[in-house]
């Protein structure tokens, strides 16, 4: 019992950080309609420039401000030279296209700053605490918490301020949010550069665990079944979604793993979406389109 | 051919909603064989969405829909098609990466009969079929003067000439009933003309039954042999055109927001 | 009635694409020719072009054609190859010709498999589908000994070598002959199916799908076919890429930088063309040679090759941003703007 908890318990801690990750597609998602295939060589591009910054000697907090500073920017160039150009264009070319970026991202981010390896120490000990004998890894914890909190945080920013509403406008009916005048162009920039910080928050965590490498743009692939299992226009999906991905995973290692020959976790979250579309094909919050024609 | 008594389509309380919102409440009215039966109202009434329930896009809440004697409770595209339903929609949904000739034979699909070794190797057995699908393809391309952008891609024509390639593709395939969600809208009026005397024709000449959505009142009085007057998802009025035109309710509600429409 | 009485009912012909069989067919041994010589262009470049192109024309059927979006070209490559090695071993038996085309039929079942969800699904959803068959077959191909043979490398090369009908293949004409072969038969049974009913309905599942169902098209089978046809082509091109070109092959061989790769031949080629998979494989294959080149004879020597790929990398990237944006019909269009705009794209009538 107590290794099945500890698992479980294991497994939710690593989903939220898939959910973390999630959330700054379920942004973009919701305001442009776009599956960003970038967002993991963005995360990877701004953990890399932290890393590369504090490495000259830049104090931490300048380092995220410079590093803030840059995402901005990059979210700007994104939306005049990418996103403008293909308006009403069809979804499928919106998300090769956000593939072509990640490419582009990747060779910048490796090309300027170096593909090799970076530790990454943000101070948090990584001492295992003991709950009777339950054991569970304070790093995750404050990631865990970290994760809710940036979760919660954008419910609110989404929910309650303008920005958000007129967001929100925009993603329910963009003709009908143009014609009230909302600046349509300057959301995306918001959204995107928002996305980007979310992207720098988990490239950090996820950096500090396993190094600041190439490798960190793959979690654009573990952020796709949640996607999928939450649906893809709700922060509280993604973040459920993350947990569900997180806690089966692990669960399925450890007692289905064993008879499949072990290392079923690549694929596994997958064949776990494949169910869930065929189940709820708009995810846990997605919501159903209606077809017109 | 279908008895004159029996009517080609009947809707028996159709009820559809949205999200909670409901579209159309308990409709029912019926379509005789061989009759233009035209559907007007304001926007919002519920017209394309009843169409997209006759071709198995939507499905209903609750009622019955009788398509020559038989019931259902919903239908499926496919099914729909096969029954002989076609279709042109309302904003062109055409096939805008492929020519004129090549929407219209898409059209026929559901008469295709081959397989996939014998399309990939162009046995005679494909050969035919393709020489006959392009001939039929043609035939109905010229009734709406067509032919000289046989090859043209869909997607670089005018509006006017696409709405005329979406009636095309919509009875190549010899449907016995077709749903026709505003033709005429966007052609001037000696296009409107002409494509109103084609449809007549293809209903007189070929008994086609006919349930057409247009906001032309002009075209649909000279044209239609019934018309249903729908509103917020409700029947106004049911009848012939001579009695819609003086009905009261019908000129209270949909020259009414006519009117408003034309004040926003 | 005869068909001189109805030419214009007569069957149509892609005459651009004809003619671009016709030239690729008479074209590409003559080209060859001054290269025969040179065992390095036809082992290094012209053999895995083909291939590519190849891979591009089976991707290009399900993406292009039939707007199915795949992430998993290489997963079927890969069963390809792995079905080819298998029955060449376990099976000794059947002819290699005859072993690729059973390969083929092996991925086009599980391309099948792994379409089943298009049928619920639409646009970039469909990656998950795909990237499973990805992730799930490199998995599989690496876990159980028994699909390489218990090998302690854990790769696949074929027990007797590359032997057609008891010739021997394994020469650099060999191999070029038996790519180019399988390449131009692929091709033209591709063309005559792409403009048959089944190409005509896929077009209309990707252009509307909504619509051509409720007009009749048999939209289900219409995915699941191109599914099959896509995975068959990309099952023998696999097969190819790992016998005729590698020689020997990995799980690696076929990951999803290969799937990627694949796309991004038929986005730069040109989507919905058959001769875009062969542009976008040219360009594929030759812009790293050329960007060599360029920083050879700029730098004279030594450049980092770490940084190079980097370079390679976001040239790539910013290709296929240029192209979705400015010329979605890729090199194709490019090099077809001279021809008349009516005859360019789609069929003339005429024979």
């Amino acid at each position: 019992m107590s290794m099945f908890l500890e698992t479980l318990i294991g497994g939710l801690l690593a989903g939220t950080m898939y959910s973390m990750v999630a959330i700054g597609f379920v942004l973009i998602y919701k305001a442009s309609g776009v599956f960003n295939y970038a967002q993991g060589s963005i995360l990877l591009f701004a953990a890399l420039t932290f890393v590369s910054l504090t490495d000259q000697g830049v104090p931490a907090f300048g380092a995220i401000a410079l590093t803030i500073a840059l995402l901005v920017l990059m979210a700007i160039t994104i939306e005049r030279l990418l996103l403008r150009p293909l308006t009403n264009r069809s979804p499928m070319t919106l998300f090769m296209a956000t593939l072509g970026l990640s490419y582009l991202v990747e060779a910048v981010a490796q090309g300027t700053m170096g593909s090799q390896v970076r530790a990454l120490d943000l101070g948090i000990d990584d001492l295992p605490i003991f709950l009777g004998d339950i054991m569970i890894s304070q790093f995750d914890l404050v990631a865990a918490g970290v994760a809710l909190t940036l979760g919660i945080a954008l419910s609110l920013l989404f929910n309650r301020t303008r920005i958000g509403i007129q967001l929100r406008g925009v993603a329910d009916d963009t003709r009908a949010a143009l014609s009230l005048g909302i600046d349509i162009n300057r959301i995306w920039q918001i959204v995107w550069a928002v996305a980007g910080i979310v992207g720098l928050v988990a490239g950090l965590l996820w950096g500090a665990r396993q190094g600041v490498q190439f490798s960190l743009s793959l979690v654009v692939l573990k952020a796709l079944p949640v996607l999928i299992i939450g649906g893809f226009t709700s922060i509280a999906g993604a973040i459920l979604g993350g947990l569900i991905v997180g806690a089966s995973e692990s669960l399925a290692e450890t007692y289905i793993g064993p008879f499949l020959g072990g290392g079923i976790t690549p694929w596994f979250a997958y064949a776990l979406a494949l169910v869930f579309l065929f189940i709820r094909p708009a995810g846990l919050f997605g919501e159903r389109q209606i077809e017109r024609v | 051919m279908t008895t004159p008594t029996r009517p080609a389509l009947e809707l028996k309380n159709v009820s559809l909603s949205f999200k909670g919102v409901k579209a159309i409440s308990e409709l029912s009215f019926r379509v005789e064989a061989g009759e233009i039966c035209a559907l007007i109202g304001p926007n919002g009434a519920g017209k394309s969405s009843l169409l997209n329930i006759l071709n198995g896009v939507y499905v209903p809440d609750a009622g019955e829909i009788i398509l020559e004697g038989e019931h259902f409770s919903r239908m499926q595209p496919l099914e729909a098609a096969r029954r002989g339903i076609g279709r042109g929609f309302q904003n062109n949904a055409l096939f805008s990466g492929m020519s004129v000739i090549d929407n219209a034979i898409t059209g026929l699909s559901r008469h295709s009969r081959l397989t996939l070794v014998e399309e990939m190797f162009r046995l005679p057995r494909a050969r035919h079929e393709e020489r006959r699908f392009r001939e039929r393809a043609h035939e109905v391309l010229r009734l709406f003067g067509l032919d000289r952008h046989a090859a043209t891609v869909v997607g670089t024509l005018p509006y006017g000439v696409q709405k005329k390639v979406e009636l095309a593709r919509a009875i190549v395939a010899e449907p016995r009933l077709v749903l026709l969600d505003e033709p005429l809208a966007g052609m001037n009026a000696s296009e409107k003309q002409e494509i109103a005397a084609v449809i007549a024709r293809l209903n007189r000449e070929l008994k086609l039954t006919i349930v057409l959505i247009e906001h032309d009142i002009g075209i649909v009085l000279e044209l239609a042999h019934h018309v249903v007057v729908l509103d917020y998802g409700r029947k106004l009025a049911d009848g012939p055109p001579e009695t819609i035109r003086d009905n009261p309710d019908v000129i209270a509600a949909y020259l009414g927001s006519e009117r408003a429409e034309i004040a926003a | 009635m005869s068909e001189i009485d109805l030419p214009i009912a007569a069957p149509t012909i892609d005459k651009v694409g004809l003619r671009a069989v016709g030239l690729a067919a008479i074209a590409l041994p003559v080209l060859a020719g001054p290269f025969l010589a040179s065992e390095y262009w036809i082992n290094a470049i012209i053999v895995p072009f083909l291939i590519l192109s190849l891979a591009g024309l089976g991707l290009n059927l399900l993406t292009g054609y039939a707007g199915q979006l795949s992430l998993g070209a290489g997963a079927f490559m890969m069963v390809g190859a792995y079905a080819t090695f298998s029955l060449q071993l376990r099976v000794p038996d059947l002819p290699l010709p005859l072993a690729l085309v059973v390969s083929g039929l092996i991925a086009a079942a599980l391309g099948l498999a792994f379409g089943i969800p298009s049928t619920r699904i639409k646009g970039f959803y469909l990656i998950v589908s795909t990237l499973a068959a990805q992730f799930f077959f490199e998995w599989l191909f690496l876990k159980f000994p028994w699909f390489y043979d218990g090998n302690s490398s854990a790769t696949i090369a074929l027990p007797r070598g590359l032997t057609v009908f008891g010739l021997n293949a394994e020469t650099p004409h060999g191999r070029y002959y038996l790519t180019l072969g399988t390449v131009l038969l692929v091709t033209l049974l591709s063309f005559n199916l792409v403009r048959s009913q089944t190409g005509r309905n896929w077009m209309a599942t990707r252009d509307m799908d909504t619509a051509a169902a409720v007009i009749g098209v048999p939209v289900v089978r219409a995915k699941l076919q191109a599914f099959a046809v896509s995975s068959f082509i990309l099952g023998i091109a696999g097969a190819l890429w790992a016998f005729a070109y590698l020689g020997s092959a990995s799980v690696q061989s076929f990951g999803l930088s290969r799937s990627y790769q694949i796309l991004f031949i038929i986005i730069i080629g040109g989507l919905g063309t058959i001769r875009g998979a062969y542009l976008g494989a040219a360009f594929v294959s030759l812009l790293p040679l050329a960007l060599d080149w360029l920083f050879q004879h700029l730098f004279s020597g030594h450049v980092d090759a770490g940084l190079l790929q980097n370079i390679q990398k976001g040239i790539f990237g910013l290709l296929i941003m240029w192209f979705l944006i400015k010329e979605p019909e890729g090199l194709a269009r490019l090099l077809g703007v001279k021809l008349p705009a009516r005859r360019r794209l789609f069929p003339s009538s005429q024979t």
